[in-house]
């Protein structure tokens, strides 16, 4: 089964609406460009770590959003420690840690539902250009949905290739998987055309 | 939309059909970049094809179509789902170094649709193959420069560490010409282009 990182849990974080979280976090990560000194880094960090503990998130939760960045993270500091002194090195690393950990905490306190409908609300706008909101929501459903679908048409390519002795062409595993994903495609097209979605 | 105008199939801007196949392709793109995909030299290096899925959606759905996919695929990240390679997903990744990869694909899939589309019906080989490259040229020529810039090592640097990904992304090229070209042959609308004269012969 297909989850987001959502915690379920019930915190003043969790209560607040996805699109006021969107523009705070938006907001915030603009004014994560001011944190240079050591002293502003200090009071960023402690207060991300507030925030994580107002929303009641477990450390291993949050280490799970900036563990990506792992590697990234000792290497920007090797080479900033180069080319540039420690107070800018660690600055830098530590506002783009903050952001990937703030982002974290908003997908962390936010249905993926809820998300997707904050994104159909914050796409309205374009219905002036004749995009539909309500159609673009439908194909993130429609992709979901395809995930498992797509996922075992793969299976049974790989099956088939195992069988043949082919496991290592790519080629061999793309091509079937990608006609056999068009069909589908396809089919599906077709059947939404007969509910009416072009009338 | 108002549901009550009277308008054709053809003059909405993305029909039904088009909207199953961008997000059937979106899920393609999803599960390709699951882990166990593929492996190569005995195993020993294991790679995801999310990227191959890129230039796919782009040279099979066409330019519009194809950027419309990565997009569709890159808000259902934003959403949360562990759709990326290695199982990243939410905001975070679109605050993190990777942000300029991401926003590329969009572009990179539109290019490499929009000179598959200029091949004609079937294209070739080499004209696919062309497409590719220049499209995961692309990608990495503006994925970099926004990595040097949101993580402040210098462009040379970011340039040097990069150059790891070269041979990958030219491999995954090479083998999405070849799979683009095996999959028109085997189900004609696989061609944006061959696929449009049919509608529209089949319209008029």
């Amino acid at each position: 089964m297909l989850t987001g990182a959502y915690v379920a849990r019930s915190s003043p974080l969790h209560r607040l609406p996805a699109g006021v979280k969107l523009l705070v976090l938006a907001i915030v990560c603009i004014g994560l460009l001011w944190v240079r000194t050591p002293l502003s880094v200090g009071v960023a960090v402690a207060v991300v770590a507030v925030l994580y503990a107002v929303g009641r998130v477990r450390p291993r939760e949050a280490w799970s959003q900036v563990r990506p960045l792992r590697w990234f993270v000792l290497v920007i500091l090797a080479v900033q420690l180069l080319v540039t002194d420690w107070v800018t090195a660690v600055s830098l690393t530590s506002r783009i840690v903050l952001a990937v950990a703030l982002a974290g905490l908003v997908t962390l306190t936010t249905r993926t539902t809820a998300l997707m409908d904050a994104m159909e609300k914050g796409l309205s706008p374009l219905r002036r250009i004749g995009v539909d909101p309500a159609r673009i929501a439908l194909m993130m459903s429609l992709a979901i949905r395809s995930i498992p679908v797509v996922a075992d048409i793969a299976q049974r390519v790989r099956d088939a290739q195992r069988a043949r002795g082919q496991e290592r062409s790519i080629r061999a595993f793309a091509v079937p998987l990608v006609v056999g994903v068009l069909r589908y495609a396809d089919t599906l097209g077709e059947a939404l055309q007969a509910r009416g979605m072009d009338d | 939309m108002n549901t009550s105008d009277s308008r054709t199939p053809s003059r909405r801007v993305l029909p039904a059909a088009d909207m199953a196949r961008v997000a059937v392709f979106a899920a393609l793109i999803a599960v390709l970049g699951m882990p166990g995909q593929f492996h190569l030299f005995g195993n020993s290096v294991p790679i995801t094809l999310q990227t191959l899925g890129v230039l796919l959606a782009g040279a099979i759905l066409g330019a519009w179509r194809g950027a419309l996919t990565v997009m569709l695929f890159l808000g259902l990240v934003a959403t949360g789902l562990p759709l990326l390679a290695g199982g990243r997903g939410g905001l975070g990744v679109f605050a993190g170094p990777s942000v300029g990869y991401l926003a590329a694909w969009v572009v990179g899939a539109f290019v490499v649709g929009w000179l598959v589309e200029r091949g004609g019906r079937r294209p070739g080989m080499h004209w696919v193959l062309a497409g590719c490259l220049i499209g995961s040229t692309l990608i990495l020529v503006i994925g970099v420069p926004v990595q040097s810039l949101v993580t402040g090592v210098p462009l040379g640097e970011t340039v040097t560490l990069s150059l790891v990904f070269v041979p990958g992304d030219a491999m995954k090229s090479v083998a999405a010409a070849a799979v683009v070209v095996g999959a028109q042959r085997a189900y004609p609308d696989a061609s944006p282009a061959a696929r449009r004269q049919r509608l529209s012969n089949s319209s008029s």
